[in-house]
């Protein structure tokens, strides 16, 4: 009995030599290490002639309706036919 | 929340290359570094040659960012994928990682100088102060900082090439293919600006030309 214990325990002592440890390297997300920007709409908006969006400082919400309207100036069929 | 990109139909785009012009002009780009070309397939072969105007899609996954080992890429809250010049090593790996081939190098030195990485910035400029010279030197125009949009999209004369928010401009350009047609009628003149209501053909004959003849000439 006991040396079957014995036999057994040197067995899994020896096949777990065998094993293999995962060799594939876990993705980690990088994290942007340069310096930090700021944001479009924390601009004023240009004067008149440079032809500009208009939204009101830092108001994020302004500036993205007024950069959609210049998107929606790409759709031909609305600014043309309507 | 706007997720800028691209849009390019291949229907529209005519090869003019005036985006490419328009990008080296408002950002001054180098000699030997292209942040936007048009490719063509099928060149000269009548009804199968098509055009698309290429720069960087600002992917949402990017894979520049993904394999960058100074981590010098970061994406806007619109979406806008940037990068700090100061912090790349110009290593190239972006170049080999991106499918599209945006990230650019210089090229300027006798022995292939490699210099910092530059690529399309959707006329974001970069982490730098707004409208400043540094960031003009660097990356170029601000033009989003300026209420507008990036000057290839904005300076196309087929309107081929549309940017902005992906949603906006997917509306656009479904209206669009929803107005013109599709299958065999896809390609032409009416196809690709045809009036609403206007059967989608090809280019109407000018008066002088004829139409062709059957047999050799």
């Amino acid at each position: 009995m006991k040396r079957l214990a014995l036999i057994i325990a040197v067995l899994a002592f020896g096949l777990a030599a065998c094993s293999e440890k995962s060799q594939v390297a876990e993705f980690k997300q990088g994290k942007y290490q340069g310096k930090p920007d700021s944001q479009s709409w924390a601009n004023d908006p240009l004067p008149d002639e440079f032809r500009g969006g208009k939204w009101n400082k830092g108001d994020r919400t302004s500036w993205e309706e007024s950069i959609k309207k210049r998107q929606l100036a790409q759709h031909e069929y609305r600014r043309i036919y309507q | 929340m706007a997720r800028m990109k691209f849009l390019c139909d291949a229907e529209r785009c005519i090869e003019c290359n005036g985006c490419v012009t328009a990008c080296k002009n408002e950002n001054e780009v180098p000699w030997g570094v292209n942040r936007r070309r048009v490719v063509t397939i099928n060149d000269g072969v009548v009804g199968a040659e098509k055009s698309i105007s290429v720069a960087c899609m600002h992917c949402s996954d990017a894979p520049c960012m993904a394999v960058c080992p100074v981590d010098c890429f970061y994406r806007t809250d619109d979406g806008v994928v940037l990068h700090d010049k100061d912090l790349c090593i110009g290593c190239g790996y972006c170049f080999y990682a991106c499918p599209f081939g945006a990230p650019q190098f210089p090229q300027a030195g006798a022995f292939g100088l490699r210099g910092k990485m530059d690529k399309c910035t959707f006329c974001a400029g970069g982490p730098e102060a707004d409208r400043s010279e540094a960031e003009f030197k660097k990356y170029g125009r601000n033009r989003l900082s300026e209420g507008k949009l990036p000057a290839c999209a904005e300076m196309c004369s087929t309107k081929a090439l549309l940017g902005g928010d992906g949603d906006v401009i997917a509306d656009i350009y479904r209206e669009r293919v929803l107005r013109r047609g599709r299958g065999a009628d896809l390609w032409g003149w009416s196809a690709a600006y045809g009036l609403p209501g206007q059967k989608p053909g090809a280019q109407p004959l000018q008066p002088q030309q004829s139409a062709p003849t059957s047999g050799k000439s």
